[in-house]
């Protein structure tokens, strides 16, 4: 298995500060803005060269919107996203197409991703031709080596998306991807629309490329059990907001933050006869229209306190790499 | 947790899973584009609309040798046979301005000589001329305007769709108004404003049509391009790199112009309708050229004897009906092939 990531000594890769995102709500005849989705609000972690950061979290908790942002594929309303050093978030025209050589990412839907009038070769291959990355042939030698590195085989390049199975069209999606050999992948759910036999076949891809390649990923999932498998830290999610950031191996044994603990023990066991103590969640995640007042997640904490519907818990570093936002948690 | 190597081999499923042999041809089109052509030649009313349209262009290709020209510098005048305001019945003895006589003439009439084989119009114009050299003026007019306006149209909602929030909501509104004019009430004025700076010909009416014509075609791109553009693949593409404009021609058209075709190929028939209407009220042409429209209007004066005169209505009005039927039969056919429910059902 991958190894833990010792605190302190990686180099950061990507550091993502005071991400924010609104997504504007108009109405009326002149579309005015009357209201804002607050989708992102004030997010900030770093990934390291080399490492998997997984992030888990309910639908419509600004994941997805996190990894779209990091690419510039929404702007995001405030903050910054560097990579290698460099503010993505502030670059133009050529800069911002040399920095997306190295950030690519793995979408969700297999069926959506790839252009259906596009033979999957010309796909993997536009990227090369984009940064005028050697010759014809050399370019159609390295699409051929990338579709093999996903366990395709060079007769498949001609072939259109519609002629593959969703496992090969994910597999393509990767290596679209991967053709500009990446640093960084965000795998937007890569495998939430596979079933299960495909998923660890494509999980595993992900690995041993990581390790051919010493890729970095973010890996965004609302599967926990996947993301334990994958990631070397774990970032837990909560309508818009971090709440817990640590090492996998410490978030999955002792994790701080009562949302964390509630969806650890929703994990299914394999065990029948196993009987643990299950925490259910009361109600529904609140609109992020207008989020309640204080911690986020305090109309629905098992063990929330006066404090915590005043003012918003600082996201800190309760235990060495271990970091949370929480009033409860000493 | 133990770790497999992925193969990737599909081989296994193979003995499971129906193949389809995929041909050459296939391969050569694409598979979309291959479905659309063998999805269009199976239903009959699709292969009528293309029998039909076939016909049509093989009658405006043979013109001369169907019936050849009489003004030889001119041949879109009609021949007049004197000037005798009356029509005449078919079959009707051919005195003057007669055309030579074409080697499948004696064959099928089984006459040495000309006749008016649909009869004549007021004036004498001969029906038959009108309708066979109609026919080029109804495809150059209606593919001209068809392809004239599906190009501003196309251009027009692409600027609109790429650019988005202002911009779109202007141009859009631009499109609103250009819409709620009476279209033929419009297209007449432009027309009779440009007639006389232009002369008697084709094109006053062409330049109305068109001016009137893009907005439909500009409004439905401009929808499926928002649609497309907003597409993972699309998505994937920017984030590789590449550049706005190549991801336009490249992943969002092709994709998104697919409603638009079908729109322009119902619209040629329509078209011509229109420029026959334009003809029929006395804008366009000058008096006797070739065209159903003029044609139809020769009879405007002889509506109240029609059971006498029916051919003058009834010959030129049938081959404007077909026409029109053949461009729908295949503009229908179009669009439920394209119907992405029908996907699968080939």
């Amino acid at each position: 298995m991958s190894q833990i990531v010792e605190p302190h000594k990686t180099e950061d890769l990507v550091e993502v500060q005071h991400l924010v995102k609104y997504f504007p709500v108009r109405a009326g005849l002149m579309q005015r803005v009357v209201n804002w989705v607050k989708a992102v609000d004030d997010v900030s972690f770093t990934v390291q060269k080399g490492e998997t950061l997984g992030m888990v979290g309910e639908s419509g908790c600004g994941k997805t919107t996190i990894g779209r942002s990091m690419l510039r594929l929404v702007e995001p309303t405030s903050g910054s996203v560097h990579y290698d050093g460099k503010d993505v978030l502030k670059l133009r025209g050529g800069d911002l197409k040399d920095v997306r050589r190295h950030m690519q990412i793995i979408f969700q839907d297999p069926y959506a991703s790839l252009d259906p009038r596009v033979p999957i070769g010309e796909s993997v291959m536009e990227g090369l031709h984009i940064h005028n990355i050697g010759t014809r042939q050399e370019r159609y030698d390295l699409m051929i080596d990338t579709l093999k590195k996903v366990g395709l085989e060079d007769y498949h390049a001609r072939r259109y998306p519609h002629e593959f199975s969703g496992g090969q069209r994910q597999r393509i999606g990767i290596a679209r991807a991967l053709a500009l050999r990446p640093n960084f992948i965000i795998c937007d759910e890569p495998v939430s629309a596979l079933d299960v036999s495909i998923q660890s076949q494509v999980l595993n891809i992900l690995k041993d490329l990581q390790k051919e390649f010493g890729l970095t990923y973010l890996f965004i999932a609302h599967n926990l059990s996947v993301v334990e498998h994958i990631s070397d830290r774990v970032a837990v999610m909560y309508l818009g907001k971090m709440v817990e950031l640590a090492t996998r191996d410490d978030l999955y044994k002792e994790a701080l933050h009562p949302y964390t603990k509630a969806l650890m023990t929703a994990i299914p066991i394999p065990d029948p006869k196993l009987k643990r103590k299950r925490e259910v969640l009361k109600g529904d995640v609140p609109s992020p229209l207008n989020p309640p007042k204080g911690c986020r997640f305090h109309p629905r904490c098992p063990i929330a306190e006066k404090i915590c519907s005043e003012q918003e818990p600082e996201f800190r570093e309760a235990k060495p790499m271990h970091w949370v936002a929480c009033w409860m948690v000493k | 947790m133990t770790v497999t190597a992925p193969t990737g081999d599909n081989t296994l499923l193979g003995e499971n899973v129906a193949t389809r042999k995929i041909g050459r041809f296939e391969r050569f089109l694409g598979p979309e584009n291959y479905r659309i052509l063998t999805g269009l030649l199976k239903t009959p009313a699709s292969i009528a609309g293309f029998v039909l349209i076939a016909f049509f262009i093989f009658i405006s290709l043979a013109a001369p040798l169907i019936i050849p020209p009489v003004t030889a510098s001119d041949p879109f005048k009609i021949p007049r046979d004197g000037f005798r305001s009356d029509p005449r019945p078919m079959g009707s003895e051919w005195t003057r301005n007669v055309p030579d006589v074409p080697f499948w003439y004696k064959a099928v009439t089984g006459k040495d000589e000309w006749v008016h084989l649909l009869g004549t119009s007021e004036g004498q114009y001969d029906i038959f001329y009108g309708i066979v050299w109609g026919t080029r003026t109804a495809f150059k007019t209606g593919l001209v305007v068809t392809i004239a306006t599906f190009l501003i149209g196309i251009i027009y909602g692409s600027i609109s769709a790429y650019y988005g929030g202002f911009v779109d909501n202007i141009m859009m509104r631009v499109v609103d108004i250009l819409l709620i004019l009476p279209s033929i009430l419009a297209v007449l004025i432009l027309a009779s404003v440009l007639t006389p700076r232009i002369g008697k010909s084709l094109i006053p009416a062409m330049i109305a049509l068109i001016a009137f014509g893009w907005m439909g075609y500009s409004r439905i791109i401009r929808g499926d391009i928002l649609s497309v553009k907003q597409r993972d693949y699309v998505l994937a593409a920017r984030v590789i790199g590449v550049k706005d404009s190549r991801i336009l021609f490249r992943h969002i058209l092709p994709n998104a112009i697919f409603p638009t075709l079908v729109l322009a190929s119902l619209a040629i028939g329509d078209v011509v309708l229109s420029f026959a209407a334009l003809s029929f009220l006395g804008i366009g042409t000058e008096v006797g050229y070739a065209d159903w429209g003029q044609v139809l209007s020769f009879a405007r004066n002889w509506i109240t004897s029609l059971n006498t005169y029916w051919y003058i209505i009834v010959w030129p009005g049938l081959t404007l009906v077909l026409f029109v039927m053949g461009w729908n039969l295949v503009g229908d056919a179009l669009r439920d092939v394209l119907d992405p429910r029908m996907r699968g059902k080939t």
